[in-house]
């Protein structure tokens, strides 16, 4: 069986039988088991790639089975984690492959574990925050990293090299206010591939010594649009990140996203680690569509998402009713700003 | 007049005289864009003294955070 299986991908060249025998002693690991995740691992478990370990901290739900490809029906109805449900998927396309799924929430605190001894990082997360968390880890102990994002049907993608490309926090020097999200704009299944076709042909190089374009590329899949720049000249000599002087600020307790359980109250207060100011007013515009119960002040706007009672402020703390796991308050949060 | 927005060749209205006008146009001046005006990457703090001309060829890419 061994033999055949990757027969079509030893005979592409730039692979060949020595590029195979590299997948297989490689190690991948996957940020984010959603729509990007479970698009790359599936194309990497068939192509043979050694381990494949993915994160995430969210559960299977109806409205992932749209473009998740890995989940099913039966995954919805038990409720089941998407790294378990996703790994018990993977291992039935393909067993010579190790595979881990592990429930956790990725932050600066656990992240340096996550990444040791892995030899490329593929970004399937939903926000900025964790990717510049994965970034700064990336970048400290010199594993490439593979950026990819998209809402509605434009995508983006960089493959992020230390040393050899300018890092993720050159290009993005602040937390943005808010963003679109998945859960606000939609999102269509055709760009999520084309997302994860380039994230994981970057994978194939860098894990088969194949020279990578350091570019920054954006595409708009609707409109037939496409975007490439050259992001060499943002590389920063002072960056906190990849610059002379370093201090992976991301990776600091301080800085970390701190959540706290209201006891008896069934609420989890978020208070971002990195100073991001909330515009309520645009963040009303979103909200107002997607959720009922809408309130809006001055100082504060108030409304309720599923079963939730969310509250936002202007400093970007929210409380989170309707929950105790810290986890679930999280991905909410991030959902509805990015 | 016509410029040439990632790789498409677009009319956009007269009144855009520099990169913050053509931002403000797309609704991404509160965003994370990347902008390469001729093959050079824009100077975000020059955005309102960088003119943009019949011609031009703009790369624009705004940063999102879903996936
Ligand atoms: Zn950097």
């Amino acid at each position: 069986m061994s033999t055949t299986r990757y027969s079509r991908q030893e005979l592409f060249p730039p692979i060949g039988k020595a590029g195979q025998e590299k997948l297989k002693n490689a190690r991948v690991l996957i940020i984010g088991a959603g729509a990007l995740g479970t698009s790359s691992a599936e194309m990497l478990v068939r192509a043979g790639v050694g381990r494949i370990t993915m994160v995430d901290r969210d559960y299977v739900e109806w409205s992932n089975l749209q473009r998740q490809q890995l989940y099913t029906e039966k995954d919805v109805q038990d409720k089941l984690p998407k790294a378990i449900a996703a790994e018990k998927r993977l291992r039935e396309v393909n067993s010579e492959v190790v595979i881990e799924g592990i429930v956790a929430d990725v932050n600066g605190m656990n992240i340096e574990e996550l990444v040791k001894n892995q030899h490329v990082i593929l970004d399937a997360t939903d926000n900025f925050e964790t990717r510049l968390v994965v970034n700064d880890a990336a970048v400290k102990h010199e594993i490439p990293f593979i950026f990819g994002a998209c809402v509605a049907s434009y995508g983006m993608t960089f493959p992020m090299i230390p040393g050899k490309t300018p890092c993720l926090h050159c290009l993005i020097n602040h937390l943005p206010s808010q963003n679109q999200t998945c859960d606000t704009v939609g999102v269509i299944s055709p760009i999520v591939q084309l997302v994860t076709a380039y994230q994981v042909t970057s994978a194939l190089k860098v894990l088969t010594g194949n020279e990578i374009v350091p570019r920054l590329q954006s595409f708009d899949i609707w409109k037939s649009e496409k975007a490439e720049i050259d992001v060499w000249p943002l590389k920063n000599k002072d960056c906190p990140t990849c610059g002379s002087s370093s201090t992976f600020p991301f990776l600091a307790y301080e800085n970390q996203t701190k959540a706290a359980v209201l006891c008896g109250r069934n609420t989890v207060q978020l208070r971002p680690g990195f100073e991001r100011t909330i515009t309520l007013d645009q963040l009303a515009i979103r909200l107002k569509e997607l959720t009922s119960e809408f309130i809006q002040n001055p100082y504060l706007l108030s409304c309720t998402y599923e079963e939730f009672r969310l509250v936002f402020f202007k400093d970007g703390r929210a409380l989170i009713h309707g929950t105790s796991e810290i986890a679930q308050a999280k991905a909410i949060y991030h959902r509805l700003i990015g | 007049m016509t410029i040439q927005l990632n790789g498409l060749h677009v009319e956009i209205p007269e009144n855009i005289r520099n990169v913050d006008d053509l931002l403000k146009h797309y609704q991404l001046e509160n965003r994370i864009v990347i902008i390469e005006l001729n093959n050079e990457i824009a100077d975000k703090s020059k955005y309102t003294e960088l003119p943009i001309a019949d011609g031009d060829k703009v790369e624009m890419i705004h940063f999102v955070g879903g996936g």
